[in-house]
């Protein structure tokens, strides 16, 4: 730049140099690129990721055939059909039959049912009750914060799975029960989230700005907290649900899930344990490989979620 | 560290005391007694066999004496082994599971370690492409699974290992790998991330331009730092490994807790459940007060404590 510089002298200064250049109007101001929302950028990001959506593609066709596959099935779940029973898989039967004759295919999208549908729910109820525990203590703060804040991490201490197996057992076994189970533990780490996010965010200036408008806490809360601090909740809720529904596949093979003749993945793998010596393989691999790979999806999602939800990340 | 270790010394006993008392709520929440639905229904026996457990007493005499019970160790007869006390079934049990648990925790954070460490150091390369590949997987697949599957596979198909009890190094080979897969997933992708964080630090960089050689940079000065998230989940983990074992000892019939105790939730074995439950949470939670202050000490940058003159 210094080098290009020439001396110019006085009486060659033009006073046109010197006019305004005329004003136009709008057009520096205005955004050339395409402004992105929050939600837009994360899903551009997301979409990028192929592990997480190859993740997301399959949880939805594993949705649909959960709620498709047992309408279209000629079989019934629990029905009885001693004359074909264990066999190996075929164009009758693409998944093989259990030891009463029952179809795997038709058990396997009905498990798949009962397994979202505890995964799902564990994890509304915990998104829930998190998000008010969680967004008092960490909104109020101070004294109110610090004794929520001590229960909570008394129930962190509890060991998980051996509070659901008391509950199990007292309540018996049944579908209501493994979801109340599991989510009277369950939400403790999504307060904690919360908690940890509201008091990260309720110090920034546009909480303050909202204030001195005079709005009231529950808008704030509604409307400045929660809405920013929904990328790490919704990550905590695509790893609760492959949690949740291993933690039912674990419940039913101690013996503590639904009961026969309905079926959920943890069930058909429990009941399928007995027979894998005498060569019945396919009663194991296909509620085996539902499983896995449902956790497989959730988890990759959850990765994938919480690398295009975290801004700081952003490209 | 003395004061810090004092409140969590007061946490843990705190802890410990719910889950006694939330054990004893939920087992008087049951309607009945433990003796329905069996024939002894003649009610000179049921009322004996009630004076036996000492069912007859008022509740708040029962919660009293079950607390004493929980602090002198003796948490009373089976009801359905009558023969047998609950402290009998955990000496028994108690230290095959806990030999099982250990020994998974040491492979776990060996081999997870290792894998993490060496997917770091080669990042994007082959190496860490199969590690995170493992990893995933190792996570997805629940351990009943994976030991069913390395059952029929390993002992039943081609014959190589010994398929079921605890009785010689050779038996415990399946159990502990079936066991010892998903945790070693987790500390492999937690090793993973933190040493390539700690990687670029400057004082790795100030340790190479030192001259220092490779595997004392990694050794010494990048694992030391990158090790203390997975200090930080050890607790929870080894929570999840000791339910685990629940899980391993069944389907490969080690006589561990594990088996007592899902025998006695089958058989509705009231004291045995309580007393194991009590047991276990009792452990866990003085392993995770235990974890804590090993992060404290091992931690230079945590200071627990202030001495004077400290910054």
């Amino acid at each position: 730049m210094t080098n290009s510089q020439e001396v110019v002298s006085p009486q060659h200064v033009k006073d046109e140099w010197f006019r305004p250049l005329p004003k136009e109007q709008g057009k520096a101001e205005a955004v050339v690129r395409p402004s992105l929302s929050y939600w837009k950028d994360a899903w551009r990001r997301l979409r990028k990721n192929k592990l997480a959506m190859g993740g997301l593609i399959f949880l939805i066709l594993l949705m649909l055939f959960a709620i498709f596959g047992p309408i279209f099935s000629p079989y019934s779940v629990t029905a009885t059909d001693y004359p074909s029973q264990n066999q190996p898989p075929s164009a009758t039967h693409w998944f093989g039959t259990d030891e009463a004759g029952r179809d795997v295919f038709t058990r396997t999208w009905y498990g798949a049912r009962i397994s979202i549908f505890v995964g799902v729910m564990a994890a509304l109820i915990d998104f829930f009750i998190g998000i008010i525990y969680g967004g008092i203590s960490g909104y109020k703060g101070g004294r109110t914060d610090s004794i929520m804040m001590r229960i909570v991490e008394v129930l962190y201490g509890l060991p998980h799975l051996l509070v659901v197996i008391l509950l199990m057992v007292i309540m018996g076994a049944s579908l209501t029960t493994i979801i109340v189970a599991l989510t009277v533990t369950g939400w403790v780490g999504m307060a904690r989230i919360v908690r940890g996010q509201v008091l990260q965010i309720k110090n920034y200036e546009f909480v303050t700005a909202s204030k001195s408008f005079g709005a009231k806490s529950s808008r704030i809360i509604r409307k400045n907290l929660l809405p920013n601090t929904m990328g790490p909740i919704i990550v905590q809720m695509t790893l609760t649900v492959p949690s949740a529904i291993f933690a039912e596949a674990f419940l039913s093979f101690l013996g503590l899930g639904i009961a026969a003749p309905f079926a959920s993945w943890g069930v058909m793998a429990n009941d399928a344990l007995p027979v894998i010596l005498s060569g019945h393989w396919w009663r194991l691999f296909f509620p085996a490989l539902f499983i896995s790979l449902t956790m497989f999806a959730f988890n990759v999602l959850g990765d994938g979620l919480q690398d295009a939800l975290d801004p700081k990340l952003r490209r | 560290m003395g004061k810090y270790i004092v409140k969590r010394f007061i946490m843990m006993i705190a802890t410990i005391l719910i889950i006694a008392t939330l054990t004893f709520v939920l087992m008087h929440l049951i309607p009945g007694s433990p003796f329905e639905g069996e024939r002894t229904t003649n009610p000179t026996i049921q009322a004996n066999l009630e004076k036996f457990y000492k069912l007859d007493e008022p509740l708040h005499v029962q919660y009293l004496s079950y607390l004493k019970s929980i602090v002198t160790f003796d948490f009373g007869p089976s009801i359905k082994k009558p023969n047998e006390s609950v402290n009998e079934l955990l000496a028994r049990g108690f230290p095959i599971s806990f030999e099982l648990g250990m020994l998974t925790i040491l492979v776990a954070l060996l081999s997870g370690i290792i894998l993490g460490t060496i997917a770091a150091l080669r990042h994007n390369g082959l190496v860490d492409y199969f590690a995170m590949t493992f990893a995933v997987i190792g996570i997805s697949v629940p351990n009943f699974v994976l030991a069913t599957l390395l059952i029929q596979q390993l002992a039943v198909t081609w014959d190589l290992l010994p398929a079921a009890t605890w009785s010689s190094p050779l038996h415990m080979i399946l159990p502990i790998i079936a066991l010892a897969t998903g945790p070693t997933a987790i500390i492999a992708r937690l090793t993973r991330s933190s040493m390539l964080e700690v990687l670029t630090q400057d004082y790795i960089k100030m340790a190479r331009a030192k001259g220092l050689s490779p595997v004392r940079i990694i050794v010494r000065h990048a694992l030391r730092n990158a090790l203390m998230p997975v200090v930080t989940i050890l607790g929870t983990m080894l929570a999840g490994i000791l339910t685990g074992t629940f899980v391993i000892e069944r389907i490969f019939a080690i006589p561990g807790m594990g088996k007592y105790f899902v025998e006695s939730i089958n058989n509705r074995d009231y004291p045995v459940i309580m007393g194991t439950t009590v047991f276990y949470s009792s452990f866990l939670v003085f392993m995770l007060f235990i974890v804590d202050i090993v992060y404290g000490l091992l931690d230079p940058r945590i200071k627990l404590h202030r001495k004077e003159g400290d910054a």
